[in-house]
């Protein structure tokens, strides 16, 4: 039940912050990420940063996906 | 859009459509706990992509959904108290309550605002301080924190003319009174992903523990929904029940101890009126004492004494929302009801199950 | 239903049965089709004949203003029905406490944007009401045009023909809404508003087979489809892969949940095409100013006549309904 877009942080002041994707910007309160750094993507939610979204994690899920299109069914 | 268009993969897609149909071992019928997942399957056509017998259903998680007509109906009544401007999330304006909806309201000259945070509301506040704001406090976890804020940022500012009114619902409770009602037939339930980053996926522990029903955690674009229907399918062939985390990219086992903590002191677990569920205990959120002065239901209780009793409706959304019924075969379905002449909130909500029907699939 | 809602005004459903209902059942318009212009015999010639009212708010925003908007809206419903746009009027209401230079920039606005299309604006009115009874500025245009060519409607479309879209869509919604609403900062994001007569006029001097011309304002291109389906009896088909849309734009829609198709635009057309002439009228629309990001987007297929289908990202269909009341951020 909720949309959120993953934005990234471009400044952060305390717990709030900027965030940015594409040229939309909007202000954000990082209270929930506190480790929050520049150049993180969270995800935003009624002015809320709600999570990071972990690039990592990101590349794991999409490389895995790609390796098994290889298989045959 | 980075995070986005890369889970939007036409490719990676089918391969998960094709190893699907591998898997599949007959009639499987998945809950998707969250309108938001409703919306993204039906924008992107996911059923067409499910092998015979899989199907999606609609669950209860859409806010605007399952607040209860009283509710909005004390919303509307508070917004004729001279000076009210009512905020409310765009998605509430055109539900309607027993007497109209916010949008008609407005016609009437109500003053009613969209704001896209809580945060925007007591802003406003702050700079009318001749008017009333009050905040209408919808949806579910991943809200929560948002109107907690709000309230705290209230209290920073010591405003006098900020309240909200909380009907705020969580999630787990709601699964756990659907599920013992023993009237869900399902096979596994789709998690919703952002309620998730707040609670953490060990929330849904007991759904497998309990009630042997497998689960995923998943996002929202089409490659997540398709992971999580695939690891479904998959716990359903190896005979286990677990909650699988397939939205690894945001969500963690645990809650978020800040969420939690802010949760806690703003709100405690109240019970609450779920249209078309009735009242599920501890299933949702009331304001504390010490916020009581942000409360609208401390701060106005006549609105309440005053509101008349609810008429009974034709409308079948409850049985919507537990899964008993598919929206075609509601009988008010695109006849006397349509989203230009909504009965209830699933044919409102641009996410309501009987809307994305009509929208989307009604001319199959 | 006993009141006007905003809804009525939102060019979806409502505003289709209000239309029906409360003016349409009165005026009895002989040989309404439901286009954007009235066609007049004139002694040997034709003549299009279309009115406008322009009541955006805030007066200025990114990419234009509601003078700007005026003048190009008007010339542009001319344009749909093949007309070279001659003369134009524009009456004005004006709320008691506007500031003389705002009307002053929004006029010299029109007065540029009527130059840029070769269109004079010849009479107008003029009048003042109480602080309160207007928000500050409204403008009713009409406008009166050369048909160049006689049956280009929106009932003309036919299965075979290709639809060209000049350019990126959601552009004008998106900059308004985030203009007056401020939910969210929208850098990039500017009005399209724009008058498209060297984009049509050349494709009809160049005789393109054009069957259908609309340009997709209130409701979107969803709204725009839908009425040329229903209008011309046939199925619509589109590629979603194959709009235009510009990055800041779809992130402004993803953060608020708006459907960009649904998103206004007020420099954009739709063109239905002769397949034979496809690819010539994509080409010569590619050269003009407001063209160079034209598509060509999809085809009357042959499917239930009424019905626009929409081939999605991922490559599954699904419909693309006619929006229904005003475009509202969600946060579900």
């Amino acid at each position: 039940m909720c949309l959120a877009i993953p934005m990234r942080l471009v400044k952060i002041d305390g717990f709030t912050a900027v965030a940015e994707v594409d040229g939309v910007s909007r202000q954000v309160r990082l209270d929930l990420l506190p480790e929050a750094a520049v150049g993180d993507y969270v995800l935003i939610h009624a002015g809320l940063a709600i999570a990071r979204v972990d690039a990592e994690h990101a590349e794991e899920t999409l490389s895995l996906l790609r390796s098994l299109a290889d298989e045959v069914y | 859009m980075k995070f986005i268009d890369e889970f939007r993969n036409r490719e990676l897609v089918r391969d998960i459509a094709r190893r699907l149909a591998a898997i599949a071992g007959g009639p499987a019928t998945i809950m998707e706990v969250c309108g938001t997942h409703t919306m993204a399957a039906a924008r992107f056509g996911l059923k067409t992509l499910l092998p015979p017998g899989v199907e999606l259903i609609s669950g209860p998680g859409c806010p605007v959904c399952v607040t209860a007509s009283p509710d909005l109906d004390a919303f509307l009544a508070l917004g004729e108290r001279p000076g009210a401007i009512l905020t409310t999330f765009g998605d509430m304006l055109r539900v309607p309550g027993s007497g109209g909806s916010l949008e008609s309201r407005r016609a009437q000259g109500a003053d009613v605002r969209v704001v896209y945070s809580p945060l925007d509301a007591v802003e406003l506040a702050r700079q009318t301080p001749e008017a009333t704001v009050v905040f209408f406090g919808v949806g579910f976890e991943t809200t929560m924190p948002a109107t907690a804020m709000a309230i705290r940022q209230a209290a920073a500012y010591d405003l006098g003319n900020f309240a909200v009114l909380c009907v705020h619902k969580t999630m787990p409770a709601a699964l756990k009174a659907l599920l013992a009602s023993g009237e869900l037939r399902v096979s596994g339930l789709l998690c919703p992903g952002h309620v998730t980053t707040i609670i953490g996926a060990e929330a849904y522990d007991f759904i497998p523990r309990d009630f042997g029903l497998p689960c995923a955690v998943t996002g929202f674009e089409p490659v997540d929904m398709m992971l999580g229907i695939e690891a479904l399918l998959r716990q359903l062939k190896d005979g286990t029940a677990r909650v699988d985390n397939v939205y690894t990219r945001a969500v963690q086992v645990q809650a978020n101890p800040r969420a939690r903590e802010l949760l806690e002191d703003v709100f405690a677990a109240s019970d609450s009126e779920w249209r078309g569920l009735g009242v599920i205990p501890g299933s949702g959120a009331a304001i504390r004492e010490k916020y009581a002065r942000f409360d609208a239901r401390a701060r106005f209780p006549e609105i309440w004494e005053q509101l008349a009793p609810t008429p009974p409706s034709a409308c079948r959304c409850g049985e919507v929302l537990r899964g008993v019924l598919r929206p075609v075969q509601c009988p008010l379905f695109a006849k006397a009801c349509s989203p230009a002449q909504p009965h209830g909130p699933c044919m409102v909500s641009g996410e309501g199950a009987c809307a994305a029907a009509y929208r989307y699939e009604k001319a199959d | 239903m006993k009141r006007i809602l905003l809804r009525h005004g939102a060019g979806g459903r409502e505003m289709a049965a209000l239309i029906q209902e409360v003016f349409l059942a009165r005026y009895g318009a002989p040989g309404f089709v439901g286009d954007d212009s009235a066609i007049l015999g004139f002694g040997a010639q034709q003549l299009a004949f279309t009115t406008d009212s322009f009541v955006v708010d805030p007066l200025f925003f990114p990419g234009g203003d509601i003078g700007r908007l005026a003048v190009a809206g008007t010339v542009n419903d001319l344009l749909t029905a093949a007309a070279r746009p001659l003369f134009l009027a524009a009456s004005f209401i004006l709320e008691e406490g506007l500031e003389l230079e705002v009307l002053a920039a929004i006029v010299e606005s029109m007065r540029l944007t009527a130059q840029e299309c070769s269109v004079a604006i010849v009479t107008g009115d003029t009048k003042v009401v109480p602080r309160g009874s207007a928000d500050k500025l409204f403008i009713t245009t009409a406008g009166v045009g050369r048909i160049l060519r006689p049956g280009v409607s929106g009932a003309a479309a036919v299965p075979g023909d290709k639809i060209i879209l000049t350019g990126s869509v959601g552009d004008h919604g998106t900059a308004v809404m985030l203009a007056r609403e401020k939910l969210l900062g929208g850098e990039g994001i500017a009005s399209d508003a724009a008058p498209l007569t060297e984009v049509v006029l050349r494709l009809l001097e160049e005789g393109c087979e054009v069957h259908v011309m609309r340009d997709p304002t209130r409701g979107g291109i969803a709204a725009a489809l839908n009425e040329i389906a229903r209008q011309s009896q046939v199925s619509v088909e589109i590629e979603e892969a194959l709009v235009p849309v510009r990055p800041g734009v779809a992130a402004a829609c993803e953060a608020l949940g708006l459907d960009v198709f649904q998103v206004a635009n007020e420099g954009k057309m739709l063109i239905f095409v002769a397949p034979e002439d496809a690819a010539r009228a994509l080409a010569l629309v590619k050269e003009s100013r407001y063209g160079r990001m034209a598509r060509l987007i999809g085809e009357v297929g042959s499917g239930p006549p009424g019905r626009v289908t929409v081939r999605t990202v991922i490559g599954t269909a699904r419909l693309l309904d006619p929006p229904s009341g005003d475009l509202l951020p969600r946060i579900c």
